[in-house]
């Protein structure tokens, strides 16, 4: 199976910091990746040089096959990258239809056609299977964080995308919510969409993820099946960047 | 957070549905406790001191009187509504009271000096409006200097290009008919009434055709009654206005006959209505409320955050370059002072009186008109006491305190409560 994100050989420094060593990372359609590492391990950068947000010093980015260059957040978006930031920037005060469609409103002409824009951010809650929220016309700041991330969620997935990184969209949340979180999360790659999601909770990860990237200051210290792991070996890939076989060796790729 | 959305069952759409009118206002009652109060703080000011001052000086309920509140509160109204566009950004813009003396000074140099006709000079005056509020803008978005630096600079310097503009001091008279027109002439009473009737009847029609396309799509519509609750309501209190504005408002009714619609009303009509327009109903509007409520997170929507402040402030400027005509017209001349003294504060006062938040991301063309219509009401009947100056500015800036304050508390209760 080819991955339909891959980056090979990533550099990215800031001024005399390299943040990213030769960084190689895959994402398959229809699967949840997980991506973890400790506080500086690169994961934002990574994520942020996927989404066009940092230029890359080196390495390249293939999409579904064919090398590409992504320049800025449209680029991303063009390609069917989206990506769901920890901060989940939403306007608070915007209603979820104008939240989901905001830079990207359809138009009659001149005029904002809201009445396509409502049944549109309708289905695709429905087809997320989101039943949490009154109505899809009350203003963003009257959400709990749980439904925040929903909409965020479902503004990534509205523009048929085909890849959707999820920076931490547990990380805020109650256990009732992050199980609702997670479970929309499986059903993303359920869609068929390949997911990333970021997390710093082992739980989580192993909850719903097939495969699990560890970053190691800067490094990719393994790729790994989720089944073929276990919790102890994850951690221990986080905090030394090697397990056994696994990771890396004195310091390098393996 | 209230408890009805945590439940899981509650599907999507169900909940948006029956749209009745107990709904309907229990939903507005459930805002407006949440600090979401809108535009009745501005309704229930206006109530209070008109009654307040009615009943001090009976001479206050008078045709003549109710004429001369729109003339007077006309051209602070206008630059409020420039302002709401800047307020809307969570910015401020303290230059737009000597913005619009600028542009003043540039009709009448235009009109009076220079005897092109009235069109080319407004043109030049708007235009005047365009090329500041770009500058203001650009040094907000571009530089990085904080609006309230850079129209503060901007308020000093524009009072001495207002200087050099009619030669250090002088007053330049307007003797254009048309220009004079704008605020000391009158519609004929019928025109008055056909304006009435197409208003109420456009705004019916708006309304009825959108809930009409909504319903038929099966999408939550509002309800006829709540419709019909406000076009009638708008009928009568457009049409009381206008049935007292056409009454014979002369002393001499034989020697010079007074009655009629002002025409800066329509005037301002018409901005209320393009600027409503573009606000709620084109993709600009949405994201200048999107760059007002988050601006990093309409950053990364891909919308192009600088050349959206620029195009506040340029609206802005220009809005007060049409209050500076406004304000030429009502007095036949310009001066140095033309938008100055407490112009800018009774126009911010206007736009926060009305609704519009000082945090950002919130407000609307017509709080303009409401706030407006308060400070020409204290204005004019803090005048008919015989107050002197000292009186009208505590006053004033009292009011605009309040104001301030209720937009404060109301953005703490609402994040209290989860609104904001």
């Amino acid at each position: 199976m080819t991955p339909l994100l891959e980056v090979r050989g990533i550099d990215k420094s800031f001024g005399p910091v390299q943040v990213l060593h030769d960084v190689t990372f895959s994402a398959y359609a229809g699967e949840v990746t997980a991506l973890v590492g400790d506080n500086g391990a690169g994961k934002s950068t990574l994520v942020k040089c996927v989404g066009g947000i940092h230029p890359i010093d080196a390495g390249e980015i293939v999409f579904d096959g064919r090398p590409v260059q992504v320049h800025g957040p449209r680029d991303a978006g063009e390609l069917g990258i989206e990506i769901v930031y920890q901060d989940l920037a939403l306007c608070d005060n915007l209603d979820i239809v104008q939240n989901m469609f905001l830079g990207r409103e359809r138009k009659n002409g001149l005029v904002l056609d809201e009445a396509t824009m409502e049944e549109l951010a309708g289905e695709t809650l429905e087809g997320l299977s989101v039943r949490t929220v009154k109505s899809i016309r009350q203003r963003v700041s009257s959400l709990s964080g749980g439904q925040r991330q929903t909409v965020a969620i479902a503004k990534a997935v509205l523009w048929d995308s085909k890849v959707v990184i999820l920076d931490e969209p547990t990380a805020a949340l109650g256990v009732a919510q992050t199980a609702q979180v997670l479970e929309l999360v499986r059903r993303l790659a359920d869609k068929g969409l390949a997911v990333v999601l970021i997390s710093h909770n082992m739980n989580d990860v192993f909850a719903v993820s097939d495969r699990i990237a560890a970053l190691y200051l800067g490094r990719m210290a393994a790729q790994v099946r989720t089944a073929d792991v276990t919790h102890a070996q994850i951690v221990e890939l986080i905090t030394s960047g090697r397990s056994g076989d696994l990771g890396l060796k004195n310091g390098t790729a393996p | 957070m209230s408890k009805v959305k945590e439940l899981p069952g509650e599907a999507v759409v169900a909940a948006a549905s029956s749209p009745s009118i107990t709904n309907s206002s229990r939903a507005y009652l459930e805002r407006v406790r949440g600090g979401d109060m809108g535009a009745l703080p501005a309704v229930f000011g206006l109530l209070v001191l008109c009654t307040a001052f009615a009943l001090a000086r009976p001479s206050f309920l008078t045709a003549i009187n109710f004429a001369n509140l729109f003339t007077q509160g006309a051209a602070i109204t206008v630059i409020a509504m420039g302002l709401v566009f800047v307020l809307l950004l969570g910015e401020i813009d303290l230059s737009a009271g000597f913005t619009s003396g600028v542009c003043a000074a540039v009709l009448a140099v235009t009109l009076t000096e220079m005897g092109l006709p009235w069109y080319v000079a407004v043109l030049a005056a708007i235009v005047s409006g365009v090329i500041i509020g770009t500058m203001l803008g650009t040094l907000v978005a571009k530089v990085g200097i904080p609006s309230f630096v850079v129209t503060l600079a901007a308020f000093l310097a524009f009072q001495g290009l207002a200087l050099v503009l009619v030669s250090e001091g002088t007053n330049i008279s307007i003797n254009d008919p048309v220009i004079k027109a704008i605020a000391q002439k009158n519609l004929p009473p019928a025109l008055g009434w056909g304006l009435y009737a197409g208003c109420v009847a456009a705004y019916a029609l708006v309304q009825l055709t959108r809930a009409r396309k909504r319903a038929r799509r099966g999408l939550v519509a509002e309800p006829l009654s709540m419709i019909a609750g406000r076009v009638g309501a708008l009928a009568v209190v457009a049409g009381v206005a206008v049935y007292v504005l056409n009454l014979e408002r002369s002393f001499n009714p034989e020697f010079a006959s007074l009655t009629g619609v002002p025409i800066v009303v329509p005037v301002i009509l018409a901005l209320l209505v393009l600027w409503t327009f573009v606000l709620s109903r084109t993709a600009f509007g949405r994201h200048l409320y999107a760059v007002g409520g988050n601006a990093e997170a309409a950053r990364r929507a891909g919308i192009a955050v600088d050349r959206i402040r620029i195009s506040a402030f340029v609206i802005c400027s220009s809005m007060a370059a049409v209050g500076g005509v406004i304000a030429a017209s009502r007095a036949s001349s310009v001066d140095p002072n033309t938008g100055g003294s407490s112009v800018l504060l009774y126009a911010v006062g206007a736009a926060v009186i009305g609704g519009t938040s000082l945090f950002g991301g919130k407000g609307r063309a017509l709080d303009a008109i409401l706030g407006g219509a308060v400070i020409a009401v204290i204005e004019n009947g803090m005048g008919l006491m015989q107050y002197g100056a000292s009186v009208k500015y505590l006053v004033t800036g009292f009011v605009l305190l309040l104001a301030a304050g209720v937009d404060a508390l109301a953005r703490k209760r609402a994040a209290a409560a989860g609104l904001r």
